[in-house]
């Protein structure tokens, strides 16, 4: 499985890769998140949806504690990853964004080869010494293998990342986060900016990274989210409304706004 | 159902009207340049010679070369943004990519703002007082650059700035959330990205410094010198300067002389401008977003 370190004292938390705890955000005074309690299991895929607004970019942010580039953000409760309080006084931030890996909805390779982009977290990661040229092939060739891309491009390395297909664009976004090692990945809308045919592709390579990596994904894609993930959450103004197996959310929703929602009436 | 009606043949007639007032007014505004070089060549063109720009001057600046003057604006102008560049680059990646948003950024932008504004010749005020006699420089090459150096810095500044700006934040995205610090992402991503815009502005600012007169006056240029600047702490001579000598200062001067030391001073200028229009082409055409 994968790399994360289990040396934190046992906890019965530690079975789950996030857990939250009266998690609230705020942006200035505007409250963004209500107290998300959240137990993610590992290895497995788990949907993240509601409509526009509700907060699950948000959630999701806080995961890699990327929101707080923005300066106005305050955040009270805590997320623990593995049994670790991300949000504690020790805790590097540059380590907990290599642990946990997002991909954005609007696929954004970085505007160097395809080679530089996949070497790219590895080589700001390394330790001092300089990794051979043998040694970054199989980086490269290891991390496109596993996103279905390395058939595609293993000709084209040299290539311009911002030239490929979206769809290979955002194959190639996922494959950069994979050699720095991240047990887990955060997917905001993954397949939205793709054509049916790169969302089905997609969407079968995070079933294929399922096991390997504990995946959030949000979707506004209802089929989408059925298809794709074990657990499902569905979020409502900040707060989380239902948290169960996919299959039971969409045939058996607990709650009326769940139903409304999965059934198409809210916007 | 289809034909030409008349307000539309109205309507036409008014957007042609536009059309040909705007483009007679775009003609217009390279009159000046033509009308400029082509005197310039026309009166000054017949003195230029391999001679002309490479011996000294000669009978009171009367007659003989402007070498010396060439040789001087290069160097003022190599020094000031020796120390004008880094600066500016610096400023201008702290303020594009750490600056928090609160009053001394706000102050700082300001004060760059005003220093852009002030008149050269309150810079070469300011030159005197503090490099001349404050730091005890002289009137120097030295002294002169750093005048010139701090004229030119808000314009490298902003112009830095903004091509760092221009810089996708999906890109610093990408980096942060990869676990890349601030710095391997400027260095990595956002400079690479921005060298273009920078560059670009940093030679336009060289074809605007080569033509400054007033910093340099009384800071470090001279009326005539018999010999070549054996370093930055003796005086020079500078084309700009050497252009208002002949024009105005020196009798019995003959007439093509001023016009041809202007020429080249103006061929620099244009020099260097098509320089950087070029490399902002060629960089431009390899940058794919
Ligand atoms: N950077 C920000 N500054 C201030 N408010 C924000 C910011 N980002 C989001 N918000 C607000 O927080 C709330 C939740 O936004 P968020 O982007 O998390 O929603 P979302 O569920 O991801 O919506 P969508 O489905 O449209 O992506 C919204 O009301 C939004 O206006
Ligand atoms: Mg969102």
């Amino acid at each position: 499985m994968n790399q994360a370190s289990h040396n934190v004292a046992q906890k019965s938390t530690d079975k789950y890769a996030i857990h939250t705890t009266n998690l609230n955000l705020w942006y200035g005074t505007f409250q963004a998140l209500f107290n998300v309690n959240l137990n993610i299991k590992d290895g497995i895929i788990t949907s993240l949806i509601g409509p526009s607004g509700c907060g699950k970019s948000t959630f999701l942010r806080s995961v890699n504690r990327i929101n707080e580039r923005l300066g106005y953000v305050r955040i009270d409760g805590s997320i623990d990853v593995r049994g670790q309080n991300i949000y504690a006084k020790n805790v590097e931030i540059l380590q907990v964004r290599k642990q946990i890996g997002m991909v954005f909805q609007r696929p954004n390779p970085l505007p160097i080869s395809v080679r530089e982009n996949i070497l790219f977290g590895h080589k700001i990661h390394r330790s001092g010494k300089v990794s051979s040229r043998s040694e970054q092939d199989d980086i490269v060739e290891s991390a496109l293998r596993t996103v279905l891309l390395w058939d595609k491009v293993k000709d084209q390395l040299d290539r311009k990342a911002t030239e490929l297909s979206l769809e290979e664009q955002q194959k190639l976004c996922i494959a950069r986060l994979l050699p720095v090692k991240p047990s887990i990945l955060l997917m905001d809308e993954p397949c939205s900016a793709l054509d049916p045919k790169g969302t089905e592709a997609v969407e079968e390579l995070i079933w294929e990274l399922r096991g390997d990596y504990t995946i959030l994904i949000v979707t506004h894609n209802m089929a989408q989210a059925r298809r794709a993930s074990e657990e499902c959450i569905f979020m409502l103004m900040g707060k989380v409304i239902e948290h169960t197996a996919t299959e039971d959310m969409f045939v058996t929703p607990k709650n009326s706004e769940t139903a409304d929602y999965i059934e198409g009436r809210y916007g | 159902m289809f034909e030409i009606s008349e307000i539309n043949k109205r309507n036409q007639k008014t957007q042609k009207l536009f059309q040909i007032l705007f483009m007679m007014m775009t003609v217009l505004l390279i009159m000046p340049v033509v009308a400029i070089l082509g005197m310039l060549i026309y009166k000054g063109g017949s003195i230029i010679s391999v001679d002309f720009l490479f011996s000294n001057p000669t009978n009171g600046m009367t007659a003989g070369g402007i070498f010396p003057a060439i040789f001087g604006t290069v160097w003022l102008v190599a020094v000031a943004l020796l120390v004008s560049v880094p600066i500016g680059v610096a400023a201008a990646i702290y303020l594009s990519e750490y600056a928090p948003d609160n009053w001394l950024t706000r102050i700082i932008n300001l004060a760059i703002i005003n220093l852009a504004g002030v008149p050269s010749i309150v810079h070469a005020l300011f030159g005197v007082g503090a490099f001349v006699i404050f730091f005890g420089f002289g009137t120097s090459i030295l002294a002169a650059s750093l005048t010139l150096a701090i004229m030119t810095l808000p314009v490298v500044i902003v112009a830095s700035r903004e091509s760092l700006q221009a810089v996708p934040l999906a890109f610093r995205m990408a980096c942060w959330n990869m676990g890349a610090t601030r710095w391997q992402t400027i260095r990595r991503v956002v400079l690479p990205n921005a060298v273009s815009g920078i560059l670009t502005g940093v030679i336009l600012e060289v074809s605007r410094t080569t033509g400054e007169t007033a910093p340099i006056m009384f800071t470090g240029a001279a009326f005539f010198l018999p010999f070549l600047p054996q370093s930055v702490f003796d005086q020079t001579m500078a084309l700009s300067l050497h252009l208002f000598v002949v024009s105005t200062q020196v009798p019995g001067v003959p007439e093509d002389l001023p016009y041809g030391v202007a020429l080249v001073l103006i061929a620099m200028v244009l020099i260097m401008n098509s320089l950087s229009i070029a490399f902002r082409m060629y960089l431009r055409g390899k940058k794919k977003w």
